[in-house]
This record gives structure tokens, sequence and C-alpha cells, in this order.
């Protein structure tokens, strides 16, 4: 079980700021394929993965970065602070 | 060594008031401020949304490195999330070291890394609805220079 955020539009898009989601994917990228699997606005969300940026437990990682012991994974477009 | 993350307005003359001082180490002090601006001139409020948690802790991340990099003696960090009208200031930087160099890179540095790596999103509020600020290649580019 792993905690998934959404940030920004990803949320929006969505519909939703976070959910525990059962999975048994390896990867990031094998998450992403998972939840796109779901619905159409998961597929909307991750539609272009080079628009967005993921984090592991807090820190920036990419796509096929493992997801064994993670236990938050964030999804969010690249970040606009400053 | 102060870092906050916060939706309240702070008060640039308390924040640099004895900042970098009673220090025979410190010869420069350099402070930067972000103010809202609207260049379309349609703009009601900026919003910035960010991830409790993480920003504090990429925040840190950057100013370990500054601290380490340009051998500062200290550093100030504030950056607001929520709604903010323009001409509110969104955030600040300041920077002590023994001389002006490195103090002025390492808020440039400081500036550069929070704007791309730190995680807050701004959106723009008008009359026409909202909608969120892409972040610009030269944002990016600009860390290459580091």
């Amino acid at each position: 079980m792993v905690e998934v955020l959404y940030f920004a539009w990803v949320r929006e898009r969505i519909g939703l700021p976070r959910e525990k989601v059962e999975t048994s994917a390896a990867t990031v990228a094998e998450l992403v394929e998972e939840l796109k699997a779901r619905e159409p606005r998961y597929e909307a969300a991750f539609a272009d993965l080079s628009a967005l940026r993921v984090a592991l437990d807090q820190d920036l990682a990419e796509f096929d970065a493992p997801i064994e012991g993670v236990r938050e994974v964030a999804f969010f477009p690249p970040m606009t602070g400053g | 060594m102060k870092i906050a993350v916060q939706a309240d307005p702070f008060d640039l003359g308390v924040e640099l008031a004895g900042f970098g001082a009673g220090r025979a180490d410190v010869g420069a002090v350099v402070s930067f401020t972000g103010i809202v601006r609207d260049d379309t001139g349609a703009m009601d409020a900026l919003e910035l949304e960010h991830y409790p948690g993480m920003t504090e802790r990429a925040i840190a991340k950057i100013v370990e490195q500054a601290v380490e990099r340009w051998s500062l003696a200290d550093v100030i960090v504030i950056h607001r999330h929520g709604r903010l009208g323009i001409g509110e200031q969104i955030m600040m930087v300041a920077t002590a070291a023994r001389h002006r160099a490195a103090a002025f890179e390492a808020a440039e540095f400081l500036m550069d890394y929070l704007k791309s790596r730190a995680p807050f999103w701004k959106k723009e509020h008008g009359p026409e609805g909202t909608s969120w600020v892409a972040a610009k290649d030269a944002d990016e580019d600009a860390l290459k220079r580091w």
C-alpha cells in the first residue's frame, strides 16, 4: 500500500489530493500505467510524462525509479516557486 | 539559519534586523524579496500551492548546499503560500558572508534553485478564470551555471 499525492493541475485533473493505492508495481512508471488503466481522468493527467515530475518519500526521483519500500509517491508539474 | 514556509506576511525590517550582526566574520549581507507582479493587467491574485513536508525538506537541502559552497555565516529563506494580492511579498532570501561576492552569488543560487526545485506551484486568478503558471525553460537553464 502506497500513499499517492497529486498537486496543482494533476490534482485538479484527477479530482483528489491524495489516495491510498494497492499496487504491485515495481517502478514509478509501472504505477503510472496501473493508474492510467483505472479511468479516463488518470489517463488525461498522465498523458504526457515529460510534463510531470515525481517525488518518492519527498525527494525528487525519476520515473524508472523502484518504489519498493516507498511510503509516499507524489506527482506534480514542474515547480514554479520563487 | 531560518527557513519558514508560511501563509502569513513577513516584515522585511524585522527579519533583517540583527541578521549577520555582531560577528567578526561577516562583512556582507544581501537580501532579495520577491513580489507579486501583474504582467498582463488582468490578474486579481496569485495563489501558491505547496507540498507540506517536502517543501521544508527541499529548501533545507538547497540552503545546506549554499552554506557549504559559500561558507555562509547565516541564511534566511521565507516563502509564502496561499492567495496573495498584487504587490504583496511572496518570498525572501538573505545571506550573510565574509565577502560581498559570496553573499550575492549565494543569494542568486538560492533563488535559482528555489524557483525550480522547491515544490511550489503558482496559479493566476483573473476575471477570465484561473490558470497555472507554466515553468520556463530559462528557469531550468539557470541551474546549469551552478
